[in-house]
């Protein structure tokens, strides 16, 4: 039976919003990358709104930090922005030093400098190949791929895992450099610049990907500076912050190298902020490698803060004594009564641990500062507006972990 | 921050900016450690002291946190919130530290000022149960809206209190 368009009541309750339609985006979605929310309303297939929901993969390594020593939480580090686990290290054991007042050797500073930088690049390959793969860029996404391979090859041959590293150690790293470390290191920096080249010569381009990025997810200056934003995102909107060149921790201010900046503040100027910093990695990197200092790489016995090396425990008294007291619970580090905050550039921002120390092994409270929060708090300010099909390209070029953002 | 060793050194020179919060809410704890310079603000004046801070220049709100000094020696308020504040262009830092108590921690929400406070909070709230007034959108983050407890508390154990269990089974007509 026909019903006639008079005869269909409009329900009381229907709101002037009614026609707009809301679509559920995640928590699997392949274009999430990984478990995130976003409730989206659309109108058409414009986004009026979208409010992002995030805690699927709260695991609680804030309480978990609380209940592992400085040296067990760095397992928990590597699982925080698993696209860049060596960061994470550097950025815990660089806050957990500066709580413990412990200066590192030379050599030290060099080597975590060097992963760091590797672990940018690896992160930033990762990131702009996704936001190559989410907007049909599937070649670009290959040739990251595999650049990063060789990066986790490099790692693999450091300190024998590919992907969960746990590199760092209080007052030093658990592996020295070896030659066949710097000489694959040394490898990598002559054929990524060729691999960099062509990835550039795919995108840059572009005419697809730039109409899909240029001009999509506008972050002006005074809003990234308001909303907090910090890395690549805040630099692609013109913010010059980068704690490598202005707070210089590790080995920093012994390098020459640029702060990549672009003003427009699109995902295309993020795109274009991430390529340019793999180059001044690539910078840091070969500038560190062929200046890298000899001598130790832990602080020395004396310090009584990284374990000594098998030949000092078995042939020194100072270095038996210094390894059975870390060994045991009630002695270890001496930790201060105090609250510390350090942060280093992370590859997606200011990534720092606030940490308290009641004078046990364990942080009284290990808070971590996570870029990712930030930027994800912000992706309904930048789609407003724009289309369905742009929610991946703003949600890539944000670089949004749902580990390091749930935590 | 209680027992601090290093506030027993002869104090370098006064930061201007401590200086220009003591005009504002008087006398003020104040201390340095590891070359960070950290002020204590009463709870009813954060709003009024975060304010002047970003009128001189700290404009980037790096994050709020919160320490639950519950079984910390020689602590004398339960809840430490910490406000970490840096500036874009003089690339300084400072950290404000606000103290609140049971039974109902209440603090100022800066939202006004920064919006990158409005997850940050969101989460102090979730996992301290700590309450910011003004605050546009004071709901739970991380955990589910079901939960009850705020477990980043010193007195929620570390497996938690089987919370989970209790949980309604949603089941495949009800999703």
């Amino acid at each position: 039976m026909a019903i006639a368009p008079t005869e269909i009541e409009t329900p009381p309750e229907a709101r002037s919003e009614d026609y707009l339609w809301t679509l559920n985006f995640g928590p699997q979605h392949p274009a999430t990358h990984t478990t995130l929310r976003l409730v989206l309303k659309l109108e058409g297939e414009r986004v009026v709104d979208a409010v992002p929901e995030m805690g699927y993969l709260h695991s609680g390594f804030e309480k978990l930090g609380e209940h592992l020593t400085f040296n067990q939480y760095v397992t928990v580090t590597d699982r925080m922005n698993y696209i860049s686990p060596m960061a994470n290290n550097v950025a815990w054991h660089h806050s957990v030093e500066t709580l413990l007042g412990i200066d590192l050797t030379p050599r030290c500073t060099y080597i975590r400098t060097i992963v760091a930088e590797l672990a940018r690049i690896s992160d930033h390959l990762l990131s702009n190949g996704a936001v190559g793969l989410d907007t049909g860029a599937f070649t670009y996404f290959l040739y990251a791929f595999y650049q990063r391979e060789v990066i986790y090859d490099i790692f693999e041959t450091l300190c024998g895992a590919r992907f969960t590293n746990s590199y760092t150690r209080v007052g030093g790293v658990s592996q020295d450099f070896t030659p066949l470390v710097i000489e694959k290191t040394r490898a990598f920096l002559k054929t990524f610049p060729k691999t960099l080249n062509d990835m550039e010569r795919l995108l840059n381009r572009n005419r697809i990907f730039v109409d899909r990025t240029k001009g999509v997810g506008l972050l002006t200056k005074e809003e990234a500076i308001n909303r907090g934003a910090t890395g690549p995102v805040a630099r692609a909107s013109g913010v010059t912050r980068d704690l490598r060149r202005d707070e210089p921790y590790l080995a920093y201010s012994d390098f020459d190298f640029q702060v990549s900046c672009a003003s427009a503040g699109d995902c295309y100027a993020r795109y274009l902020v991430r390529m340019q910093e793999m180059r001044e990695s690539l910078k840091i990197v070969e500038q560190a490698i062929e200046n890298l200092p000899s001598g130790p790489v832990d602080v020395g016995i004396d310090e009584r803060m990284a374990l000594p090396t098998k030949k000092q425990v078995y042939s020194t008294i100072e270095g038996t004594i210094s390894h059975f007291e870390l060994s045991m619970s009630n002695r270890g580090f001496e930790v201060p009564c105090e609250e510390a905050y350090a942060a280093i550039e992370a590859p997606n921002g200011e990534l720092g641990f606030y940490l308290v120390g009641d004078g046990e092994d364990q942080a009284y409270r290990a808070r971590c500062r996570p870029p990712s929060v930030l930027n994800f708090a912000m992706f309904p300010h930048l789609i407003r507006g724009h289309t369905l099909s742009d929610v991946v390209a703003v949600l890539g070029s944000l670089n949004i972990i749902a580990a390091e953002l749930d935590r | 921050m209680t027992d601090s060793t290093e506030t027993k050194e002869p104090k370098a020179v006064e930061n201007p900016h401590v200086v220009a919060l003591v005009e504002l809410c008087g006398a003020l704890e104040s201390s340095t450690f590891r070359g960070q310079q950290r002020v204590v603000v009463p709870a009813d004046k954060s709003l009024d002291a975060l304010s002047l801070l970003k009128s001189r220049g700290f404009d980037l709100l790096i994050d709020v946190s919160c320490v639950d000094y519950l079984e910390y020696r020689g602590a004398k308020h339960r809840y430490g919130l910490v406000y970490l504040l840096a500036s874009t262009a003089g690339h300084q830092r400072l950290t404000v530290r606000v103290f609140v108590d049971d039974p109902e921690p209440t603090v100022s929400s800066v939202v006004p000022l920064w919006e990158a406070a409005n997850w940050l909070e969101r989460e102090v709230w979730d996992l301290f149960g700590i309450r910011f007034t003004g605050h546009p959108d004071l709901r739970r983050l991380v955990m589910p809206e079901e939960f009850t407890a705020h477990p980043l508390r010193k007195d929620y154990p570390l497996q938690g209190r089987g919370e989970r269990h209790n949980f309604p089974v949603i089941t495949r007509d009800h999703s």
